[in-house]
């Protein structure tokens, strides 16, 4: 059975597309697979935020807590990125990660990629550039649902 | 109560007694044959001709619908009768007067029915390239009978994808039929809505979320776009920057139609009149248009 290395796995991410190979390579180093099952949960909100994932198969909801039941905000399916708070202190996660259903993701350890970063600037710097990519791209997509643009038009 | 004209036509109505309509101003008659809720504020209605039919409309076109004693307002056609056993269908959004009076209708009401007016998708000129169908809320009505065409002649196109956004999962349109979409091997669907509660198991979020990792090459499809304008304009930038053709992105632009025939001037955008030079055409048409800020 052919196997596909984390390396490769991690080069065929649309997310991670602008980074070099050398970038890939180094950003490999740090990571690994990981497998949930539905209901089971990524992450939790405040918890300390040591680790992201890249989507592979399957879809995770974000949701903040709350008193009756918690709130879904969004949902990530494959190809993309979950999780940012690993960039800044304090490392905190801003809201809980469920899987919706059986999801795979690759798993990156932040700790060890901070490093990275922090020795090579220049890495860091590109891997900065692609995760404010992701970050204004989520942020807009939040500003135009803020705006209900479903809301009723024409009110003849 | 609004006042509707109630069922004072009897369904057995001679063809002596039909009244054929003077000109494009004057309503056909026609009958509400079925009413079906789709969400909360949005209704689908059956329409079966006591006068003599309007001409078959082309998907994308739209009527004017006529409650009388209320009002007349333009509603594109979700279903054609050559693929709906003969009736006449429009989905229907409640936000006003007349439009709440229209989805306020029983069966055996009676309506009158101008058109059909404006362009059509064109899906026939799509045969051939992949297929993009992108709706938004209400903007998923006039998209409905392009899915059907291009499903019911599935081996004329490539690879096919529909993206579907609402507000809510309540707010979603056509529910069962989107499920009988989904369930084709030959068709990627994928619905989001913009909040949902617990235990929904679809998709939350933008409509673009959806755009990333389709089965299709955007250098070579065609794109069907309909919904509020913001969400057309969000959905087709990000296209273009993705390398499809603005002058393969179809879009179904809404502007306040009255007369339908291009003499008040109510639709007017730039030197388009809506009601006849649109509602649907080209992105690269419509992008310079939408973009002047204030009018």
């Amino acid at each position: 059975m052919k196997t596909t290395s984390i390396r490769d796995l991690l080069a065929e991410q649309p997310v991670l597309r602008d980074l070099e190979p050398a970038d890939i390579d180094l950003m490999a180093g740090c990571s690994h697979n990981e497998v949930f099952a539905a209901g089971t949960s990524l992450a939790r909100e405040r918890e300390v935020a040591n680790r992201f994932f890249v989507v592979r198969e399957g879809h995770v909801a974000l949701e903040l807590h709350a008193p009756t039941e918690p709130l879904l905000i969004e949902t990530i399916g494959a190809g993309d990125l979950v999780g940012w708070s690993w960039l800044f202190p304090p490392y905190r996660w801003a809201y809980d990660v469920e899987a919706i259903e059986r999801t795979r993701v690759i798993v990156i350890e932040a700790a060890c990629l901070r490093d990275k970063c922090d020795a090579d600037p220049a890495f860091g710097y590109r891997v900065m550039k692609r995760f404010a990519h992701v970050v204004i791209d989520r942020l807009h997509t939040t500003q135009y649902r803020l705006l209900d643009l479903y809301g009723a038009g024409d009110v003849r | 109560m609004v006042p509707v004209m109630s069922a004072d036509v009897d369904s057995t109505t001679t063809t002596a007694s039909r009244r054929a309509p003077v000109g494009p101003m004057v309503p056909a008659r026609y009958r509400v044959a079925g009413r079906q809720p789709e969400a909360a504020d949005a209704f689908t209605i059956d329409l079966l001709p006591i006068d003599e039919p309007i001409d078959e409309p082309e998907p994308g076109q739209f009527t004017m619908l006529y409650a009388f004693g209320v009002g007349e307002v333009p509603i594109s056609v979700s279903g054609c009768p050559h693929r709906e056993g003969g009736v006449l269908r429009h989905t229907i959004r409640a936000v006003g007067a007349t439009t709440r009076a229209l989805c306020g209708l029983e069966a055996g009401s009676v309506v009158g029915v101008r058109g059909p007016f404006g362009t059509g998708w064109g899906v026939s000129a799509a045969r051939g390239s992949d297929v993009l169908i992108v709706g938004g809320g209400i903007g998923l009505a006039p998209l409905r009978p392009v899915v059907r065409d291009v499903l019911a002649d599935r081996e004329q196109f490539g690879n096919v994808a529909v993206l579907i956004g609402a507000r809510t999962p309540a707010d979603l349109l056509f529910v069962a039929e989107t499920e009988q979409w989904r369930s084709r091997p030959d068709a990627h669907v994928a619905v989001t809505v913009d909040a949902a509660p617990r235990g929904w198991e679809g998709n939350v979020g933008l409509v673009t979320m959806l755009l990333d990792r389709l089965p299709i090459t955007t250098d070579r499809s065609t794109v069907f776009l309909c919904g509020p304008e913001v969400m057309i304009r969000v959905v087709a930038r990000e296209l273009v920057d993705a390398g499809t053709d603005a002058e393969r992105i179809l879009v179904s632009l809404e502007r306040n139609m009255h007369c339908a025939i291009r003499q008040c001037g109510h639709c007017q955008l730039g030197p388009l009149f809506i009601c006849a030079d649109g509602p649907v055409v080209t992105w690269a048409a419509a992008e310079p248009l939408l973009e002047v800020r204030r009018w």
